[in-house]
């Protein structure tokens, strides 16, 4: 059929319009924009949210200060305190990942992306609008445990520079857990499901790990996971970071170092998985 | 032709959902696309709506291929049907100034069309409500606004009263009407017959995946042969007595259900002196009657003679109906619930 049979009476579009790298750039950034309100709008609506993502941390900080703190020897200067809130900020940004599967699960099931997709929008901001979403919240999360910290006895001893780069770093652990934990929501699309493969990966990752007690506790089989695994790697230098050089003798992990390998695990972990949930997302 | 579609064909794995099917959509005219569930509507619309790739043929809308040319498909259409797309803890309002901004309106645009259309909508009342505190009938306007917000030329409106109560279904009726009125060309997707036979101008029947009859309602209903007469025997025995008295009167052979008593005078045309003939014959038979009455063919009958069987039943072979509650539609036959899978 001839295009110009096509258009009798109507509008006539001269043909496809191919929209400039430009104006897709921007619209991949206003378009994720609206999405990370949306998802964080969604959010500050549900009492039950505020409280999974607020109460809970400070539960768990509690709960390690005072409950198991005691029977945990640590040789860092300010005691039991000052090693956990370090450990349990990389432990909670690894647990953001949940909401994050979970709610790109929740959005395909009840057919929810159907017409986002066949809207202009442009295709990878439902995924980027979730992980902005989903990162900022656990920023704040982050924000409320520092805050926790300082009234049960902890205090970065390495100054405000490394203060804001420990914020920074577990911002970014979190971003990176999102990622892996989305393409997993978008493959495997049931809510049940997604929430029980969470447990499987996150649990281990996060507890045996350096972020609740010193890795040469354990029996020396599990030593080598748990002191090479990435969220040793930089649950290690947000302690360094927190605690400032001092502490670099008790982790056995030199600033530097520590730094550099965890962004090089994160940033890997982000470009690996952002395109891979996207593909997904395109696909569900 | 708005929206044309050939030869479309789609398969998951070895299951063929459409298998060739051709249909065409004029400027301005609402087509309906009838069917049981697993019939291909659904795979259909997906299609049309780029978020399913054919595997055969090839579909255009406005002239753009949605295949290749999906981008250019998107900016001219809408997909509404049964609210999944709308956000419950977000408002109304919210809601539409969300899709607008990913329609890509500006700012004021996006705000100033959402209030016209939770204005036009009758939802202005509830516009700062949560989504979520919605009857399913201010859902679905919700849902239909949005989609509208973009101001398309083609709108699809996948099953949009499913599992409404009777009196939101014709609220959306005459939604849908006053759109239609307004120049959108529609495509109808439906699993009720009175519902396509209500709102579309062409009818399109789908079963396993191949289009088996179209045309407009008039067409489709001729081909059942035009009015009915329809009686049902008080006493069984008497049926072939009353079978023989209208026999003659009937263009095909009545159809007999013996086990209600009841029989369906086919009359083409002449339904009123039918009717009148009817009684005289079998007043003089001696035979009692309850229920007599004359009625135009619904599509039900439709479905019936085109496939051997009524859309129930083939929702049932399709294997996904059947389980959910009944209700009663307002042309008075009883349909399943869509229990949520996609055909």
């Amino acid at each position: 059929m001839a295009v110009t049979e096509v258009h009798h009476g109507t509008e006539v579009h001269p043909g496809p319009v191919t929209p400039t790298l430009w104006h897709r750039a921007r619209w991949v950034v206003d378009d994720s924009l609206v999405i990370t309100k949306r998802n964080l709008l969604a959010w500050w609506r549900v009492p039950a949210y505020i409280v999974f993502t607020v109460v809970q941390p400070v539960m768990f900080v509690l709960l390690f200060r005072y409950v198991f703190g005691g029977a945990i020897q640590v040789p860092v200067p300010g005691g039991y305190v000052n090693y956990l809130i370090p450990g349990i900020i990389g432990q909670t940004a690894g647990f953001a990942s949940f909401s994050t599967a979970i709610g790109l699960t929740h959005d395909i099931q009840r057919g929810g992306v159907d017409r986002i997709k066949s809207m202009p929008t442009a295709r990878s901001a439902f995924l980027l609008g979730r992980l902005t979403a989903d990162t900022l919240r656990l920023l704040l999360t982050t924000l409320v445990m520092v805050a926790i910290g300082y009234a049960v006895g902890f205090s970065f001893s390495g100054g405000a520079g490394y203060a804001v780069a420990m914020v920074a770093l577990s911002t970014l652990l979190g971003l990176a857990v999102c990622c892996v934990a989305a393409l997993i929501g978008l493959a495997v699309k049931d809510e049940e499901a997604v929430q029980a493969f969470g447990l499987i990966w996150i649990f281990p990752l996060t507890f045996v790990s350096s972020a609740f007690v010193p890795i040469r506790s354990m029996p020396s089989w599990l030593q080598a996971f748990a002191r090479n695994q990435p969220f040793t790697q930089v649950i290690n230098a947000l302690r360094v970071l927190a605690l400032g050089p001092r502490v670099e003798p008790v982790v056995r992990e030199s600033l530097s170092s520590a730094t550099w390998i965890s962004l090089v695990w994160l940033v890997g972990a982000i470009v690996v998985f952002v395109p891979l949930a996207t593909r997904a997302y395109k696909r569900a | 032709m708005i929206i044309e579609v050939s030869g479309l064909k789609k398969h998951f794995g070895h299951v063929e959902a459409l298998r060739g099917v051709d249909f065409a959509v004029l400027e301005g005219k609402v087509l309906g696309l009838l069917g049981p569930n697993g019939a291909g509507k659904t795979t259909a619309v997906r299609i049309l709506t780029t978020l399913l790739v054919p595997s055969g043929g090839r579909a255009t809308v406005c002239g753009y291929d949605v295949a290749h040319h999906p981008a250019a498909v998107r900016r001219v259409i809408g997909l509404a049907g049964q609210a999944t797309a709308i956000t419950p803890d977000l408002t109304g309002y919210e809601n539409l100034e969300m899709a607008g901004r990913l329609y890509h309106l500006g700012k004021v645009t996006a705000r100033r069309r959402a209030h016209g259309l939770l204005e036009r909508f009758d939802l202005s009342d509830a516009s700062n409500r949560q989504a979520k505190t919605y009857s399913g009938g201010m859902l679905r306007r919700l849902d239909l606004a949005a989609s509208l917000i973009g101001r398309p030329q083609v709108l699809f409106l996948d099953e949009p009263t499913t599992g409404l109560d009777p009196r939101s279904r014709l609220g959306m009726w005459a939604i849908i009407r006053e759109l239609v009125a307004s120049g959108t060309t529609l495509l109808l997707c439906t699993q009720y017959l009175d519902e396509a036979d209500e709102l579309a101008n062409d009818i399109v029947v789908i079963d396993h995946g191949l289009v088996i009859a179209s045309g407009t309602s008039e067409v489709l209903k001729d081909r059942v042969g035009g009015d009915v007469v329809e009686f049902s025997v008080t006493d069984r025995t008497r049926l072939s007595a009353a079978v023989d008295a209208v026999a003659g009167l009937s263009v095909t052979v009545p159809t007999v259900d013996p086990e209600a008593g009841r029989v369906q005078v086919h009359a083409g045309g002449r339904g009123s002196e039918v009717l009148v003939e009817a009684v005289r014959g079998l007043d003089a038979a001696g035979v009692v009657t309850a229920g007599l009455a004359l009625r135009r063919p619904s599509l039900d009958d439709v479905f019936m003679s085109l496939t051997g069987h009524t859309a129930e039943e083939a929702e049932a072979a399709a294997g996904v109906g059947g389980a959910g509650p009944g209700r009663a539609g307002a042309g008075g036959r009883r349909s399943s619930k869509r229990p949520g899978g996609r055909s």
